[in-house]
């Protein structure tokens, strides 16, 4: 009886500090959860950056992992629309779905751009809330951070505390970071850029791009070769710097335009993991800060 | 400033001894009143700043508020539910033949598509919403002239919690892997003889399924499912309870981030009563049939995709296969030709199947793959009718190859060729020309 006693002891602060399960549909949410949550929370990222967000399947392993969740925290803004709704549906639990605590949905937390004027599947993907890409701009970061550190606290009471001071903490180093890349990124205000895909709007709105052209002739739609001719005439009235794509999109008509137009084209990481200096959100904004600065003299 | 220190010092030139003790108690006084302002005074600083504080307080949360409760609002957050609209139509290139039919097995159900020329598919109307927070709603219209189908009809519950859920009304039976598709997911033009000979399209029943999902890294669903069984190869029977029982598992999950799997197990137990079917006896006239007893069928199936990092954009790669073995006992009656007006004999039959395709993905937007599927009539015992009905070991086997093409995830295009031998002794070339369009809202798709 005594032993039992004993066994069932060591046992129950196994159970008590039993990691939260946060799901989290993109990687840049999974380190955000990892910076806040530390080691009370257990981060599965649905997504690498080597993926397109817009088109993942409903894996069974992910049907299984959204069931395992205490808190699903997701870009939103219909960037999921095609794989989302079936694992929330599939794996039947009731704690993340959309509307309770162990749901958030970042894009509805920071003002979004790019809001078509035309809800028409003619005009391409086009995502009816706006722009999805949010976290290209790391002050949407500090605003969603603030909720996810709330909600967490919301989801695991029992940790609040701990979720309150990290959050804190990665504020304070969020904001002073942010100051750092604005002071460096000074020289690249007013330089002209062309985006494979409308990836980084709120990344050029934070440093002050401008955005010429985009490659794709429809959000979502492939370039043609005589599309991308177009854009390189373009270009000739209308010069840019650089052509920037994110890690798992096509290099094909980035480079080829780059080639043809004599500038430089950028992978940047786009997200945490995109490249092997985007090891954290910190290491990211850097990365795409050194890339930016060093194709734009 | 200067008056009062004049008047104080006149006084007390004045009234020297008086002077002073009145001196003094003014002091006290000062002193007292210093004091109570001084304490008064911090009263007043400590309400300033606790107001100050609340008023931080407030904006801060003022600053909340409105984002929290826009974000609290789902997604999808129109009262309307999700419409889509699914256009289909081809063209196909077949020979004239009047009974198509599997060898060797008994036909499931009316084999509808089989239209030479130009036709237009069922166009399908989809509509689904949350009902309210403890259900949601789905429903599927399949539409072709005089007919209409009301292919799936059901609610779910969504906040049953523990992996758990409830389905209930018309649905498509969750057994197998294809079968929960619906014709516009289909990889190929036309269904797999698997299929065709199992269900004619797919299981659906009117009824109730549960559903659970393991709180495991792997992935492993179990479900159950009761309803009336009035599709082959059940029947529509006047009674309560029961026609058909269903339980299936799925296990799946991740090989590194390039590849992903599931494989599944079910099991269909069905009962028909006068289920009816044409077949031809020995000397190949048309008899009718009627079967009445149980149907009991067992399926495998297992999937495997493949994409480069987990990036399917490009380039991807899906296998499918499904294996099948059903039996079924009871009574068949027979009526015309040899059998007469009406000769009634025991059956029983062990009948397999497969089908396995790969479809590739080898640039965006562009698909090829090829199906192969072959069925075993196994054996037949018709008992009493052995005389007049033949048993065949001829075994139906078809060749597909596909190419699609789709400039969005909304529209497709496809050519198919296949060269069917499902019917013994005929040799079919195949050619068909589809394309598939969804309009309205974004269906979310199935693994």
């Amino acid at each position: 009886m005594k032993r039992l006693l004993l066994v069932f002891l060591l046992w129950l602060p196994v159970q008590a500090h039993a990691a939260l399960n946060v799901f989290a549909c993109e990687p840049e949410w999974a380190a955000l959860a990892r910076e806040i949550g530390g080691a009370n929370v257990k981060v599965y990222a649905a997504t690498t950056a080597l993926q397109d967000p817009h088109r993942i399947e409903a894996r069974p392993s992910l049907i299984a992992q959204m069931r395992r969740a205490d808190l699903v925290v997701c870009t939103g803004a219909e960037l999921e629309i095609g794989w989302l709704p079936v694992l929330l549906r599939e794996a039947g639990n009731a704690k993340v779905l959309p509307g309770r605590p162990g749901y958030v949905e970042a894009a509805r937390l920071v003002p979004l751009l790019d809001k078509p004027a035309r809800l028409d599947r003619a005009e391409g993907d086009v995502h009816a809330a706006g722009n999805p890409h949010i976290h290209t701009d790391p002050r949407n970061l500090l605003r969603v951070g603030e909720v996810l550190t709330a909600r967490l606290a919301e989801v695991d009471p029992a940790n609040a505390v701990a979720y309150r001071s990290r959050g804190l903490d990665f504020a304070t180093r969020w904001q002073a970071a942010i100051a750092r890349w604005e002071r460096r990124a000074a020289p690249l205000r007013g330089v002209s850029v062309v985006s494979q895909h409308k990836s980084f709007p709120y990344l050029l709105a934070w440093l002050g791009l401008r955005e010429v052209a985009v490659l794709e002739p429809k959000p979502g739609v492939e370039p043609s070769v005589g599309y991308l001719a177009r854009v390189a005439e373009q270009l000739k009235t209308t010069p840019a710097r650089m052509v920037l794509r994110a890690a798992y999109q096509s290099p094909r008509p980035a480079d080829w335009l780059a080639q043809r137009a004599g500038i430089s084209a950028l992978a940047l990481p786009y997200t945490v993991g995109g490249n092997e200096r985007a090891t954290d959100l910190f290491g990211l904004f850097d990365d795409t800060l050194d890339q930016l600065l060093k194709a734009a003299p | 400033m200067l008056r009062p220190t004049l008047l104080m010092a006149a006084l007390a030139a004045a009234f020297p001894a008086h002077a002073d003790n009145d001196l003094d108690g003014l002091r006290a006084e000062l002193r007292e009143m210093k004091a109570a302002y001084e304490s008064r005074i911090q009263a007043l600083e400590a309400r300033l700043q606790q107001t100050e504080a609340k008023t931080a307080d407030a904006t801060a949360r003022a600053d909340t508020t409105p984002q929290q409760a826009a974000e609290v609002t789902p997604a999808g957050n129109r009262f309307n539910p999700d419409i889509s609209l699914i256009l289909q139509g081809r063209y196909a290139h077949l020979d004239d033949i009047e009974h198509r039919h599997l060898s060797g097995f008994l036909p499931a159900g009316h084999d509808h598509g089989a239209a030479r020329g130009f036709s237009l598919d069922h166009t399908e109307l989809v509509m689904s919403a949350s009902i309210d927070p403890t259900f949601r709603g789905y429903f599927n219209l399949a539409l072709l002239d005089e007919n209409v189908a009301i292919e799936e009809a059901w609610f779910q519950t969504t906040s049953l919690g523990n992996g758990f859920s409830l389905k209930g009304g018309r649905f498509l039976s969750g057994i197998g892997y294809q079968n929960e598709q619906h014709p516009h997911v289909w990889d190929f033009a036309d269904s797999n003889l698997m299929y065709r000979a199992l269900f004619g399209e797919a299981y659906g029943n009117d009824g109730v399924q549960l559903k659970w999902v393991a709180p495991t890294e792997l992935f492993v669903e179990l479900g159950a499912e009761a309803g009336r069984g009035a599709s082959f190869p059940g029947t529509d029977r006047n009674r309560n309870g029961a026609g058909s029982a269903a339980l299936f598992a799925h296990v799946g999950g991740d090989i590194g981030a390039s590849n992903s799997w599931r494989a599944g197990l079910s099991h269909l137990a069905a009962k028909a009563s006068e289920r009816d079917g044409e077949m031809e006896d020995v000397n190949g006239m048309a008899v009718e049939t009627l079967f009445s007893g149980k149907s009991k069928t067992w399926m495998a199936d297992f999937v495997w995709k493949w994409a480069p990092n987990g990036n399917a954009t490009e380039r991807h790669f899906k296998f499918a296969a499904e294996y099948f073995r059903r039996r079924e006992s009871g009574l068949l009656n027979c009526d015309g030709g040899l059998c007469g007006a009406d000769s009634d004999g025991d059956y029983t039959s062990a009948q397999s199947g497969f089908y396995a395709q790969g479809v590739y993905q080898f640039m965006p937007s562009w698909r090829t793959g090829y199906r192969y599927d072959r069925l075993n009539p196994g054996s037949v015992d018709f008992g009493a009718n052995r005389a007049f009905l033949p048993a065949t070991d001829y075994k139906p086997t078809r060749h597909s190859l596909m190419l699609d093409y789709s400039p969005s995830e909304f529209s497709r295009l496809r050519v198919q060729y296949s060269k069917d031998n499902a019917m013994e002794s005929t040799s079919e070339n195949q050619w068909f020309v589809q394309y598939i369009h969804s309009l309205g809202a974004h269906g979310a798709h199935t693994f």
